[in-house]
This record gives C-alpha cells, sequence and structure tokens, in this order.
C-alpha cells in the first residue's frame, strides 16, 4: 500500500508530470509563470484546491453518482459544480481566516476553477477506481508536479527577458519551445517506477 | 458584412490557438495523427457553438452576479452530449482522445467566447463567432496534428506518404514534440502577421 502511494506521488509528479507529459494546465502555466513568487504562490494554491477536490470528487463518484447510477450523464455536470463551488469556499475561508494569506494568492483562485487538472484528478479518480487514500495522493503529486513545472518555467523565464530572441519568437513563441526542451527533460524520468 | 467579420475573426485575426494561446491543452494532447485533430476540432465546434447560441438567448434571464456557474453549467451539458455521443459512435476515437473529451468543459475557448462575446450580442452574431472560432481551432490544431503525424509516423491521415527509407522522428509524437510545434508555429504566425515597422 505504502509502496502503490509512493509510486502515483512520485508518478504524478516526475514521470506523468501533468503539465509536461500529460498537457494538462496548460492555460495557467503559460499565464502566470513570469515571475517565481507568483507562480509558487499559484502552484500552492492549486494544489490545496487539487487536494481537496480529490476528496471531494472520491466521495461523489462513490457515495452518490454510483449508487444512484448517475455516473454516465451526470458526472461532468456534477464534478465541474463542485469544483467551483469548492474553490469559491476556500476562497471564502481564506478571506476570513487568513487576509495576509489571502493577499498573497487570492487572486488565483478564481482562476483555478478552469484548470483542466482540476477537473481531470475529479476524472482520473472513478476512471482508475482509486480508494479515498489514493485519491489523496494523486490530487497531492498532480498539484507538487504542477508547482514544480511552474517554478522550472518561471525561473528560466525571468532569465529569457534578458535573452536575445529572435523577434518572431518572442512571448508565447519562446515559452512553447522551452516548454518542448523540459518536457524532454522529464522523458529521462520515463522507468523511474512501474506503470500503475 | 458584420457577420462575415465575426466569422473570419476566429479564423485569422483572433485564432484561439495561434493568436490569443488559449485552449492549448487539447491542441497539445490529441494531435498525434491528423485524425484525432478534427475529431477534436468538431466537438469543441459543436460544444461552443450550441452553447453559444443558448448564452446568447438567455443573456437577460441569467443575472449578472451569478453568471459564471450558470455558463459552465449550459457548458457542461453540451459536453456530456458530445462525450456519451462519441462513446456510442466512436469508440476507438473516445479511446485514443481519453479525458480530453470531458475536458472541453474546462477550455478557455468556450468561457472566453460566452464571457466576451456571447453573452453581449444576439444569437445570430453569437453563431457566426462561434463557428468562426470552432474552425479556427479546427484548422489550427488539424496543422499541428498534421505536421506531427507527418515527421513522428510518416503518415498522414493512416496513409503511408514518406518512402521506404525515412525514418520515423518519433519524439514528434511524444510530448516534446508537441511543444516544440507549437512554438514554431506560433512564431511563424507572429512573423507572418506582424505589422511592418515605420
Amino acid at each position: 500500500m505504502a509502496k502503490e502511494l509512493f509510486f502515483i506521488i512520485i508518478g504524478s509528479i516526475f514521470v506523468n508530470n501533468f503539465v509536461f507529459s500529460r498537457f494538462l494546465g496548460n492555460c495557467p502555466f503559460l499565464g502566470v509563470s513570469n515571475k517565481t513568487e507568483t507562480a509558487i504562490g499559484m502552484g500552492i494554491a492549486t494544489t490545496f484546491v487539487l487536494t481537496m477536490t480529490a476528496v471531494a470528487a472520491y466521495f461523489i463518484q462513490n457515495y452518490v453518482l454510483a449508487p444512484f447510477g448517475l455516473e454516465p450523464f451526470l458526472q461532468i455536470v456534477s464534478f465541474i459544480l463542485v469544483i467551483a463551488s469548492l474553490v469559491q469556499l476556500v476562497e471564502m475561508v481564506i478571506l476570513k481566516v487568513s487576509p495576509a494569506l489571502y493577499n498573497a494568492f487570492g487572486i488565483f483562485l478564481p482562476l483555478i476553477t478552469t484548470n483542466c487538472i482540476v477537473m481531470a484528478v475529479a476524472l482520473l479518480i472513478p476512471m482508475n477506481n482509486y480508494n479515498l487514500i489514493k485519491s489523496i495522493a494523486l490530487g497531492l503529486g498532480a498539484g507538487l508536479g504542477f508547482t514544480l513545472a511552474l517554478a522550472l518555467m518561471s525561473g528560466i523565464r525571468e532569465d529569457l527577458e534578458f535573452a536575445d530572441v529572435p523577434e518572431a519568437l518572442r512571448g508565447p513563441a519562446i515559452v512553447f519551445i522551452t516548454a518542448g526542451l523540459l518536457s524532454l527533460i522529464f522523458l529521462g524520468f520515463t522507468g523511474l517506477v512501474p506503470l500503475a | 458584412m458584420q457577420l462575415f467579420k465575426d466569422f473570419i475573426n476566429g479564423i485569422w485575426n483572433e485564432n484561439p490557438i495561434f493568436r490569443m494561446v488559449i485552449g492549448i491543452c487539447s491542441a497539445l494532447a490529441v494531435t498525434t495523427a491528423a485524425n484525432n485533430g478534427i475529431a477534436m476540432g468538431m466537438a469543441l465546434t459543436f460544444v461552443l457553438t450550441c452553447s453559444s447560441i443558448l448564452i446568447s438567448l438567455l443573456r437577460n434571464i441569467i443575472p449578472a452576479k451569478v453568471r459564471i456557474p450558470c455558463y459552465i453549467i449550459v457548458v457542461a451539458t453540451f459536453t456530456t452530449v458530445v462525450d456519451l455521443f462519441m462513446k456510442a459512435y466512436f469508440p476507438s476515437l473516445y479511446e485514443v482522445m481519453g479525458i480530453f473529451i470531458p475536458l472541453i468543459v474546462v477550455n478557455c475557448i468556450v468561457l472566453a467566447r460566452a464571457e466576451a462575446f456571447a453573452s453581449k450580442v444576439g444569437p445570430v452574431r453569437a453563431t457566426a463567432d462561434a463557428l468562426g472560432m470552432g474552425l479556427g481551432y479546427t484548422w489550427a490544431i488539424t496543422l499541428i496534428s498534421m505536421i506531427r503525424e507527418l515527421m513522428g509516423a510518416g503518415t498522414l491521415f493512416g496513409y503511408h506518404i514518406m518512402g521506404e527509407g525515412f525514418t520515423p522522428w518519433t519524439i514528434m509524437i511524444m510530448p516534446p514534440g508537441a511543444f516544440i510545434v507549437m512554438g514554431i508555429l506560433v512564431g511563424l504566425m507572429n512573423m507572418i502577421t506582424r505589422k511592418p515597422v515605420e
């Protein structure tokens, strides 16, 4: 069990990194990887929401959708609604509990609803028949992998600002090419853990 | 004339993939073969057009404060329709695209057009805009997938194009290839549309 959890977490951080090899969460990845500070704030906020979504998705799938046979046609609608309200709830709680924390990453929270990593994790849980603990591990691993990708990219982009990039490639184009090289590096982790 | 302008806008000037650079997750993930690109483009165009029409019709009824959740429900409904349809009629394509069909619901293009355009104009203009954006998305990802399939497998729509001696660049159908092709195409697009400096 512990071994499997380890595989899930390491697998989703390195081997199947959600950004570099599963192509999820690319919009925020391009949008907020300008500065390391904001990138890490976004990463932490997303990890938090992802872990909570994993728990919520597990309970909804196994205690509401599956027993009542609603799975085929209500899964997408109910997951997206739960994610949207969860994000709203987290935002409200953080605002009440710690305004300082809210100032630090409150602005990222509304963006997380449309981050496809969150929806993907919710959908992957019933697809792989994960139990509660494995679901949490998947959410946590996905979040950490996303944070790692953002932190790496923002570090490179801060230096890229001073580089002499050909004019046509400035902006998103060079970011894609850099992401391609990073993705090539992450291919090196293939085989680190056995495939689930 | 206005309708034509709305339609062309998405195909070229504000092409969602190459100009706005939104909704790229699916554009990178499913573009390993040209067929997948076309299928994904059609699925997205359907969801985008149907939800734009419905949102445009409901624009005076939906309260401004809860508009985003309302849009999401509309989009999720049509995504479910596509999801079930593909699962029933194109099981092999559905298998390849995996979770990217249900993920249309969080595709930024659909929500962005609902918020920026469909919620402000009548259903006819909203349809023109949605069709243009959908077609713009479709040609963009079909181009990406054709390049990746040709170089990565030596085929195009499943037919062998490259000669016998061609060694496929396997990297092109792997994740890094997607990012690099995308980067180069966005760069080319910048070069073509760059306004001459005065």
